[in-house]
């Protein structure tokens, strides 16, 4: 399945990340090359096999539903770009 | 003998003994520090004042008859573990700000123990690399060079690539590294030390900055494997604060090293005769398997038939989490931020200038396997065969105590070379990800030399939890391999 340019600006899109209509087509070949190499696994038998989602190989735990932490918003907000009191400020969002 | 040239188990004698000093110890260190890193960029950020600061700590404990673990021993820190009030970066421009207010859990173990941090190391941005050549902070010279070749710079390996370096030139007795794929086995491999990727779920990964959460594991790098094995001690250990961190006791790793590997099965995966390798790599994992025998092992040809296609399973997975775990990168709560025309815009250029080329790259290709329509095509089918991974070990375990391979398919390359095509960088990893993808442990250990006087490493891989036949069997193929070679770069040379 090869990327064209409109697919490639709809992955840049949902990544939230600019790019440029120059660099559309470098894009485009890098992730091709990816994706045409990863189709390999389109030969791998895969039937009635169950996804593994993690590596860990043991059952988590249970625990208490209750808060433990927290309480500190000026640590919390000690790296925000823009603080506004103890909030976070953004670009205007609503006219 | 220079205190630098000392092991970390050498050290830790000698300040018991009250030979030096810790202060001694850490200023040794910080010197060749400043001596050597401004040529091989191994640290990104040093922590000179607050070294001396924890060095004379540990010493008045010491006279205080107080003794730790890891008392006034100085380490290195990849800077993918926050450290309270230190920058932390993931060598990204995009964390190039950033301030933890709070210590991950592994360094808070090590403090705990008395370590001495020397500073943050470089690494790939964000752990993605093989090379150390995607940091926003510069590469990581090897401190290796070609016989006869002094000019050419060789690649550290990645993406710990600044541990393996500084631990190999004696900026420091040893170092934390992390391993999403290979990221402390290759280049351990490429700068002649040791280093251990425990199973996934041995070391919490709590404060270490993510980037594959499935994958993603803290292991120590230093220049012997009991060094690792101490080390390991007090990194692993349960942490409420990360789910997938395992509530089972801590073993003794030292005394694992001491093990006898008389009687061991030991699996010879034939799947790993990759097409091309060189015939030295092939002789040096022949001659692994001899030491061995002559050890008392007993040696066993299996199969791990999947291990083809796991480098372009992980090659989804990783980036498919790594799209989502990097999504918090949006100029808000913390970070770089660059303005734009509206709040969206302001998140585009904030990425597009934050992350280099390799990290978007990555995050493209797992929003991709990710999206409506091919989600089952590449992600689902992706974890079936990471499943056939794992049954795969898991019918080999049935049958042998350990595997041996090699680490990487090369020694240490040249910066420059493979960087043409992102896939033949992936490829070094071939060795390193199935290990990865199925969990279990897996450790590198210097084993001998190529033609051109660069060392080679072997890789151990054993059974979930059981990092102690790993360090037994690491430990003989130390012992028989008496590798004593150094790089031409290090500190007193």
């Amino acid at each position: 399945m090869a990327l064209d340019p409109a697919t490639v600006r709809r992955i840049v899109t949902l990544a939230r990340i600019r790019l440029e209509d120059a660099e559309v087509p470098r894009i485009q070949s890098e992730l091709n090359g990816i994706i045409g190499w990863i189709e390999q696994l389109n030969e791998v038998d895969i039937d009635g096999v169950e996804p593994l989602t993690g590596a860990a190989q043991m059952a988590l735990k249970m625990r208490d539903d209750a808060v433990t932490d927290g309480g500190y918003p000026d640590k919390v907000l000690s790296n925000a770009p823009e603080r506004a009191g103890p909030f976070y400020a953004v670009p205007k969002v609503v006219e | 003998m220079s205190l630098t040239d000392l092991s970390l188990a050498a050290a830790r004698e000698g300040l018991r003994r009250g030979d030096f000093t810790a202060r001694e110890l850490t200023e040794a260190h910080l010197t060749a520090i400043e001596a050597l890193n401004p040529r091989l960029n191994a640290y990104v950020t040093v922590m000179a004042d607050r070294a001396l600061d924890q060095a004379d700590a540990a010493d008045a404990a010491r006279s205080r008859g107080e003794d730790r673990p890891l008392l006034g021993l100085p380490l290195a820190i990849k800077d993918l573990f926050c450290t309270e009030g230190v920058r932390t970066t993931a060598a990204s421009r995009i964390l190039g700000p950033f301030v933890p207010p709070y210590e991950s859990t592994v360094t808070a173990n090590l403090l705990r123990d008395g370590a001495v941090f020397l500073g943050k190391a470089n690494l790939d941005e964000f752990a993605m690399g093989s090379s150390n050549i995607t940091s926003a902070f510069g590469p990581v010279e090897n401190p290796w060079k070609r016989q006869g070749d002094p000019a050419t710079v060789l690649v550290p390996g990645g993406s710990s690539g600044g541990s393996g370096a500084g631990v190999a030139a004696r900026l420091a007795l040893g170092a934390t590294g992390t391993d999403t794929g290979g990221s402390i086995r290759q280049p351990a491999s490429f700068c002649g030390i040791a280093g251990i990727k425990p199973t996934y779920g041995r070391c919490s990964r709590w404060g270490i900055v993510a980037f594959a959460s499935s994958l993603d594991q803290a292991g120590p790098m230093a220049r012997t494997v009991q060094d690792c094995a101490i080390l390991l001690r007090s990194m692993a250990g349960h942490d409420p604060k990360d789910s997938t961190s395992i509530d089972r006791p801590v073993p003794d790793y030292e005394a694992a090293c001491r093990r006898s590997v008389k009687g061991l099965r030991i699996g010879v995966p034939r799947e790993y005769r990759a097409e091309g390798m060189p015939a030295e790599i092939e002789r040096l994992w022949e001659q692994g398997l001899a030491w061995l025998r002559d050890a008392g092992a007993e040696i066993i040809e299996v199969s791990l038939p999947h291990t083809k296609y796991g480098l372009a399973a992980y090659y989804i997975v990783a980036p498919a989490e790594a799209s989502s775990n990097l999504a918090r990168y949006d100029g808000v709560r913390f970070g770089l931020r660059v303005e734009g025309e509206d709040l969206r815009d302001m998140y585009e250029r904030t990425r597009a200038e934050g992350f280099g080329a390799e990290v978007r790259r990555r995050i493209l290709i797992g929003t991709y396997v990710l999206s409506a329509g091919y989600y089952d095509a590449y992600y689902l089918r992706a974890q079936k065969v990471r499943a056939l991974i794992l049954r795969d070990f898991t019918e080999a375990f049935a049958r042998v105590d350990a595997l041996l391979t090699p680490t990487a398919p090369s020694a240490a390359f040249a910066q420059g070379e493979k960087m043409d095509d992102p896939v033949k960088m992936y490829l070094n990893d071939i060795f390193t990800v199935p290990a990865s993808l199925a969990g279990v442990p897996g450790m590198s250990v210097p084993a001998g030399l190529d033609g051109d006087g660069l060392p080679l490493g072997l890789q151990v891989l054993g059974r979930p939890f059981d990092e102690e036949t790993v360090f037994a069997v690491a430990a003989a193929i130390e012992r028989a391999a008496g590798f004593e070679a150094l790089p031409s770069l290090r500190a007193g040379a």
